[in-house]
């Protein structure tokens, strides 16, 4: 299993992102990492390009709904359809409106990298 | 026990007396959507007691983008307030006089300007600048290994950095010009003898930078300063404040010759660790919070910040904020640990401890010497890949419960408490963009003082005074970023797993 972990926007807070990248890593799959700062049409780009099953996003700035559903606005235009996951600090009411665009699950704060690895091997 | 509070190394604390002479200064990080609101938060803080002011902006205005640019999407205002022009920062300060309030502007690759902005309304208040008092983050380099908010290459970059403290000597001597920060570097998840070390690595680099200008040492140390996390191992926390005066002090005297006491002394904000705070069970995090502070006061801090416990999920709101401050104020008047400086000096336990954090924090500073500077360790990514090392290992043990997270990993109880959350006005980025379009249209031509600008970017000139007159003239933060971003160039890390 090939996974992108993404940070979108100009949040530098990475070590959610990097922490969850390890754990994937050592579960045995495949990751990618961006680094911080990419705009929604970069990390779609990168997704294609390194032709990955998932992609986790990763904010903690509060600007994961304008960035996060250009990332799946992208996605569909361009007919590419990973599992999408996300993470940080995304409030309650807006968990609901990012699944209703696709993002099939939420980790918050506290969550652990075995949930994110079983929910992986499950749903990809 | 040989040391003695207010005296060389100054281990036991800065001042003989203590919280006796002076307490702590109260001061809460915060800020968030337009000037118009945080001008409301700040006089909220101040007529509940605050003592100084604590400034957070937002991600565009820290990274040199107006409010009204294509990067600044979906974040404007969100994590700070969004500063673009001078009006902004008018407005921010509207009925506070800055010969009344110190403020402490959490700002990096864009201090010049936030500096200058602050300058440019102390101004138009009748404020001479010898009369304001403040700080300015202005620490790039740990902005590059953790934090995020890097444009510019590290040369440029400290260049900028030495502007300001070459300035601020002359034009603003109540002005603190660096403060030296291991906050972030513990967020992201380093020990504490990495927090010591990395920080102080850090302050070694920008005494270096000065030195070299040309300035005298004592003429510019005493204004450096230094900004910690506070985490919940208590003694050790307690110890690492101590370790890290004791070492700062040998540093100064014996590395750069410094002569004054005063550049010798390691002054430091704290803030409570955003980390420790959990989004699980939330009004534990006051109980957090409440140790932190109280580890930081013993620790001799000479200005702190509380989380609110809400600050896990998102902005604190008003209420939470208060519970915060009023944690400092119960420590302060209420729980007799001001009495006596550094109270916990002697302790075999406390001693050990700060022996020990002094003994780790010294190889890491050997180390970092041998591969060529901090500069170099930065750039080859060992400081980084250090702190992702043990940030990972701290997750596997709270994984393996070999650490317990009360509410995370045990204790944890069926029922998730709902906070109320402090909202961002959805309107807000396009109520700026309309403001920006005023601005730019009322304030006239400024391509003069961009020509200036550019010049001096060109030659060694001091950059601070230039970026004053441009903020006078209304120029935007986004449009002199733009400017230098074309004669520095940008920095891009090369982080990976």
């Amino acid at each position: 299993m090939k996974v992108l972990i993404a940070k979108a926007g100009l949040d530098g807070h990475e070590r959610g992102a990097l922490v969850v990248a390890m754990g994937l890593r050592d579960a045995g799959m495949e990751v990618v990492y961006t680094g911080i700062r990419n705009t929604p049409e970069q990390i779609v780009a990168a997704a294609i390009q390194e032709d990955v099953d998932a992609i986790g996003l990763s904010s903690l700035s509060g600007g994961h709904m304008a960035q996060f559903s250009r990332v799946m606005e992208l996605l569909k235009k361009n007919k590419f359809k990973p599992l999408v996951f996300a993470g940080g600090i995304i409030p309650d009411e807006d968990v609901k409106k990012l699944k209703k665009l696709g993002i099939r699950e939420v980790f918050g704060p506290g969550s652990s990298i075995t949930s994110i690895v079983e929910f992986l091997k499950k749903n990809v | 026990m040989t040391e003695q509070p207010g005296k060389f190394p100054f281990t036991r604390g800065i001042h003989a007396t203590m919280y006796r002479g002076r307490l702590w200064t109260m001061r809460q990080y915060a800020g968030f959507g337009d000037a118009r609101e945080t001008n409301k938060r700040y006089r909220y803080l101040l007529d509940h007691g605050q003592t100084g002011l604590s400034m957070a902006f937002d991600l565009p205005t820290q990274i040199g983008y107006d409010s009204d640019d294509a990067m600044a999407l979906g974040e404007v205002g969100r994590v700070g307030v969004a500063i673009s022009s001078l009006a902004d920062m008018e407005q921010v300060f509207s009925g506070i006089p800055l010969d009344k309030v110190s403020t402490s502007m959490t700002i990096n690759a864009t201090a010049s300007i936030l500096l200058a902005l602050y300058l440019a309304v102390a101004e138009k208040q009748g404020v001479p600048w010898s009369k304001v008092s403040g700080t300015v983050q202005n620490d790039i380099l740990k902005e590059y290994i953790a934090r995020g908010t890097y444009i510019f290459p590290p040369h440029p970059s400290l260049r900028l950095i030495a502007d300001i403290v070459e300035f601020c000597a002359k034009e603003v001597p109540g002005w603190n010009t660096i403060s030296v920060g291991g906050y972030h570097m513990r967020e992201a998840g380093c020990t504490a003898a990495q927090e010591i070390a990395f920080t102080l690595a850090d302050g070694i680099t920008y005494v270096q930078t000065c030195v070299e200008r040309g300035l005298n040492v004592d003429d510019f140390a005493p204004r450096l300063a230094f900004f910690f996390n506070c985490h919940t191992n208590f003694f050790e926390e307690v110890a690492k404040f101590r370790a890290a005066r004791r070492l700062w002090a040998g540093i100064m005297r014996d590395r750069f010759g410094a002569k004054n006491e005063r550049s010798m002394m390691l002054r430091f904000h704290t803030q409570t660790a955003g980390s420790s705070l959990t989004a699980q069970q939330p009004d534990n995090n006051v109980v957090r919070t409440t140790l932190e502070a109280l580890a930081a006061v013993l620790g001799g801090t000479q200005s702190l910040h509380t989380n609110s416990k809400d600050e896990a999920i998102a902005l604190p709101t008003e209420e939470s904020v208060l519970l915060a401050l009023r944690t400092q104020q119960i420590i302060a008047h209420e729980s007799g640990v001001t009495a006596e400086p550094d109270p916990l000096g002697g302790s075999h336990y406390v001693e050990a401890q700060t022996d020990r954090l002094e003994r780790e924090a010294r190889e890491y500073l050997s180390k970092i010497d041998n591969m060529g500077g901090m500069l170099k360790a930065i750039e080859n990514g060992y400081v980084y890949k250090e702190i992702y090392r043990s940030a990972y290992e701290h997750q596997k043990a709270v994984e393996k419960k070999e650490k317990i997270i009360v509410g995370v990993n045990e204790f944890v109880s069926g029922k998730q408490l709902k906070l109320k959350t402090q909202q961002i006005d959805p309107k807000l980025e396009p109520r700026r963009r309309k403001e920006l379009r005023a601005l730019r249209k009322k304030r006239g031509n400024v391509q003069k003082h961009l020509a200036t600008l550019k010049k001096a970017a060109g030659s060694s000139d001091n950059l601070t005074p230039v970026i004053i007159d441009c903020v006078r003239h209304y120029v935007t933060v986004g449009e002199i970023c733009k400017l230098l971003r074309q004669e520095f160039g940008e920095y891009r890390a090369n982080h990976s797993i």
